[in-house]
């Protein structure tokens, strides 16, 4: 095992990378709730996880069949961004649902705390190593 | 691409309701308001949202990352539209305001209208106070990792 912090924390950078930039998503979608003929935005946290680790984990790369599209080296950072179905229609044209972006926000932040408390718990068990148990 | 971008979103957004806050008063403060010609007449103020691209600088997000894909958008108020709804005229020719014929124009401002519009900004404001609470939360939460 070596120690990059690539494989040192496993999946949870990326998907702490992940639930951080749905955020910044959420967060603009709450900012332009009363603007006219905005579309909400999100990001399919499934689909943007296993592009992000693709190939890394012995899971096989996804193949590209055209630029932009998510390779095997894609990271959190560039995920792409779906488009929200709205739950009912608007006269403005606006598809932000506001109780739904609080609820998703409100989950996304748990989430966020959650991968944090993995890597937490992982340094914890790094340090014990170290230590061998005695600081 | 930081939590810290969201403080500018959600600044955007704090911004534009207070924006739209400030045209309800004044619409409201000028609901009784009377004028000697409909020109002249206080017509409804409403703000024109319209959504605005963070500035990234060049380089911030690493190659390849393409940012500008609309994350991180936040609002910008773009102009304050007046209504074009008719304006009342009242015969009223004891006011020192009446024109020629005894008339008076007042404003063509809905109370209704202003305090739907009050609620909706009211609560558009909360919405992104609490995103700043809580980005701030994950923020301080992350500069305590490991301990």
């Amino acid at each position: 095992m070596s120690l990059t912090t690539d494989n040192l924390f496993g999946i949870n950078t990326q998907a702490l990378n992940l639930w951080q930039r749905r955020s910044e998503v959420l967060a603009s979608n709450m900012a332009n709730a009363d603007t006219p003929g905005y579309l909400a935005r999100d990001i399919d946290f499934r689909k943007a996880l296993t592009a992000a680790s693709g190939g890394s984990d012995g899971n096989l790369a996804l193949q590209t069949t055209a630029p932009g599209q998510i390779g095997s080296g894609s990271t959190a950072s560039n995920a792409p961004l779906a488009y929200q179905i709205p739950s009912q229609p608007s006269m403005d044209g606006n598809t932000v649902d506001e109780q739904v972006q609080q609820a998703d926000f409100a989950a996304n932040s748990v989430h966020y705390q959650a991968s944090l408390s993995f890597i937490t718990a992982q340094i914890h068990m790094l340090r014990t190593a170290i230590t061998g148990g005695q600081g | 691409m930081s939590l810290f971008s969201i403080f500018n979103v959600a600044g955007s957004g704090m911004a534009a309701q207070s924006v739209r806050l400030n045209t309800v008063a004044s619409n409201l403060a000028n609901a009784d308001s009377v004028a000697s010609s409909a020109q002249t007449a206080y017509r409804s103020k409403e703000p024109l949202f319209s959504q605005v691209q963070q500035q990234h600088t060049p380089g911030a997000g690493g190659a390849g990352s393409n940012t500008d894909d609309g994350a991180g958008n936040g609002v910008q108020v773009v102009g304050v539209t007046e209504s074009q709804a008719s304006i009342p005229s009242r015969y009223e020719p004891g006011n020192p305001l009446a024109d020629a014929d005894g008339y008076v124009y007042s404003s063509n401002v809905n109370p209704v209208d202003e305090l739907v519009n009050m609620i909706s900004a009211s609560r558009s404001y909360q919405n992104n106070v609490e995103v700043m609470n809580t980005t701030k939360q994950l923020m301080l939460k992350t500069l305590t990792l490991g301990q």
